[in-house]
């Protein structure tokens, strides 16, 4: 466990290190464009990865709470004229007030049930923002105004690549110490077995809607960085497809693994930009990851990569 | 003094009855073994005591608290805790883990200083972490201090969950067949090993088929048939209650 800790702090010092050298390699807006997408896209995916890898839950609605943060920033700085840092912790703040409403009644629910329960959140999320023309500008979308902190604004591919460089470690830093805290404990202990977890004094249910408000609250927060940041939103960020992209991002990087997570989300954004023919067929490419990924590496790529070296070590 | 008293204890599954009527209690402190043939209820009245099944009808107290109905996590804080017959161990995590699960309680864990890793967290984590590592000692573990549970076998993973059941630091222990699967050299010290647990003032209740152990430990026996109780006392009164003999103990049977 202190080696888990050692080597979790590695990782945080690497990961800062690549987002400071970076810039240095990164050619042109394009694939700053790309790079700022991975680290958005990593956030949720970090959170969803407590949810889904460390307690042993599964949601099938997250990109909902990621379209709620994209339309309700905007909307809050907009309408109501709030400095968008403000309304970005809003936002965060009501996201995490309705999953918290939503989550009792759904996370007594299990297995294929909790998957049909958090799909059918994610849907009436998306038929709303698609409805609700008047505030949202429907399936056209809106624009978003520009983010500003302190009167300084936020503009241009460079500065975002900071402020989500930022986000993202502090999201890492403060995931590795949940996951190698007590709270964490009880999360893993929950997945391992309900009973023994309850037998032991922990309150099942209260854990589990506290990672589940916790995840949607990142996806909130992501989905409000994304708005400001790509000027422009539309219902598309909130549908049952980007929902399962997130999933699979997680999948694919590795259950139970807050670095999976962040090499899941890359490969997967990175992926359709490598392979431009591929965007056609962008749901048919994530539908084989991830049946892929639970036939032939059901731990995902880091978990296995990682026993493989410890195994070639001794 | 008595700590747990169950009165009047009914339990169904759907029209199929399995616990009927059950009456009795159990002394503070004391080594107290229900016995009784395969799906005599034994279990059942386990997993009702400790907070996993509501009763159909009846009452448990505990410490004089009625307790029905109230769920698991709420009775480990009042100090019940348990093994299990089928183990429940929590095979994503280390064994250190596994037993520090058990401090859950202790930690009183919380979300913000976790987060923000206050250094009280890390403090007293390292405490925990300690106390596991003595308790693992204590039920005889130490060789699996940095094992992964997943990697441990069968009778060093029933002793994991007897750590993980004392870092509870329960006033009532209910174990569920810990003999069950060892082998003799595995069964070795648990008699002792029990008692010590009982010295510590940890009241034990024991669901045991190997009689061996049951007559080695026991201060007072609770015997179970089809979820009635057949028969109750020190072990000299029930191993020759003729009722008893008839439908648990046998002639020269595997329970003698
Ligand atoms: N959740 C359940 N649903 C339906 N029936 C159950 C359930 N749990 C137990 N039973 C039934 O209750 C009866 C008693 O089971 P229980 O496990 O309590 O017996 P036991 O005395 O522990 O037996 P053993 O010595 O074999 O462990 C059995 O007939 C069993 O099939
Ligand atoms: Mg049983």
């Amino acid at each position: 466990m202190v080696d888990h800790r050692r080597k979790g702090t590695r990782g945080l010092v690497l990961l800062a290190l690549i987002i400071v050298a970076l810039p240095a390699v990164i050619p042109n807006a394009y694939i700053y464009d790309v790079v700022i997408l991975i680290g958005i896209n990593a956030i949720v995916c970090i959170g969803l990865n407590l949810l889904i890898g460390y307690a042993g839950q599964i949601s099938l609605g997250h990109a909902g709470f990621f379209g709620l943060g994209a339309y309700a920033s905007p909307l809050l700085s907009d309408r109501l004229d709030w400095p968008p840092a403000l309304a970005l912790l809003a936002a965060a703040m009501a996201v995490g007030l309705l999953s918290f409403a939503v989550a009792k009644p759904i996370l007594k629910l299990r297995g294929h049930y909790l998957a049909m329960a958090t799909l059918g959140l994610g849907i009436i999320i998306s038929i709303v923002l698609n409805q609700e023309g008047q505030l949202t500008g429907g399936p056209d979308g809106m624009p978003v105004p520009p983010f500003s902190l302190l009167g300084q604004r936020a503009e241009g591919e460079a500065t975002w690549y900071w402020i989500v460089g930022a986000l993202l470690l502090a999201t890492v830093w403060l995931t590795l110490n949940l996951v190698d805290s007590p709270v964490g404990r009880a999360l893993r202990a929950l997945h391992g077995s309900e009973v023994a977890a309850a037998v032991t004094g922990i309150d099942v249910l209260r854990y589990k809607i506290m990672v589940f408000v916790l995840s949607a609250v990142l996806a909130s927060v992501a989905g409000s960085v994304y708005a400001h940041y790509a000027g422009f939103i539309t219902p598309s960020e909130a549908t049952f497809f980007r929902s399962i992209e997130f999933v699979t991002m997680v999948v694919l990087g590795g259950m139970a693994s807050t670095f999976g997570a962040l090499i899941g989300a890359a490969l997967l954004t990175a992926l359709p930009q490598v392979l431009t023919p591929l965007q056609d067929y962008q749901m048919l490419t994530f539908g084989a990851v991830l049946v892929g990924t639970m036939v032939f590496m059901p731990k995902g790529l880091v978990p296995s990569l990682a026993e493989r070296l410890a195994r070639h070590r001794r | 003094m008595t700590q747990l008293v169950v009165e009047g204890l009914h339990k169904s599954f759907g029209a199929f009855a399995v616990l009927h009527d059950l009456t009795f209690s159990i002394r503070e402190g004391s080594i107290h073994s229900i016995i009784g043939p395969n799906g005599a209820g034994k279990t059942t009245l386990f997993n009702v005591i400790t907070g996993l099944y509501p009763p159909t009808h009846g009452r448990v107290l505990f410490n004089g608290a009625d307790i029905t109905g109230r769920p698991a996590h709420a009775l480990a804080a009042l100090g019940i805790s348990r093994t299990f017959q089928n183990l429940q161990i929590f095979l994503n995590m280390s064994a250190l883990d596994n037993v520090l699960v058990g401090y859950h309680l202790s930690c009183r864990p919380r979300l913000l200083p976790s987060l923000f890793r206050w250094p009280a967290v890390v403090r007293r984590d390292h405490e925990y972490r300690q106390r596991a590592e003595q308790l693992m000692a204590f039920v005889g573990l130490s060789a699996f201090v940095g094992a992964e549970a997943s990697a441990m076998p069968y009778g060093a993973l029933k002793r994991l969950e007897l750590a993980r059941a004392l870092a509870v630091q329960p006033k009532m222990l209910l174990l569920d067949e810990p003999a069950a699967g060892l082998n003799p050299k595995e069964t070795g010290d648990l008699d002792t090993l029990i008692q010590r647990i009982a010295e510590r003032g940890v009241t034990i209740v024991l669901v045991e088929h190997d009689m061996r152990l049951v007559w080695a430990v026991s201060n007072h026996i609770l015997v179970l048939d089809e979820g009635r109780k057949l028969a109750e006392g020190t072990g000299a009164e029930v191993r020759h209650n003729p009722d008893v003999v008839a439908a648990y103990l046998g002639e020269g049977g595997r329970h003698r």
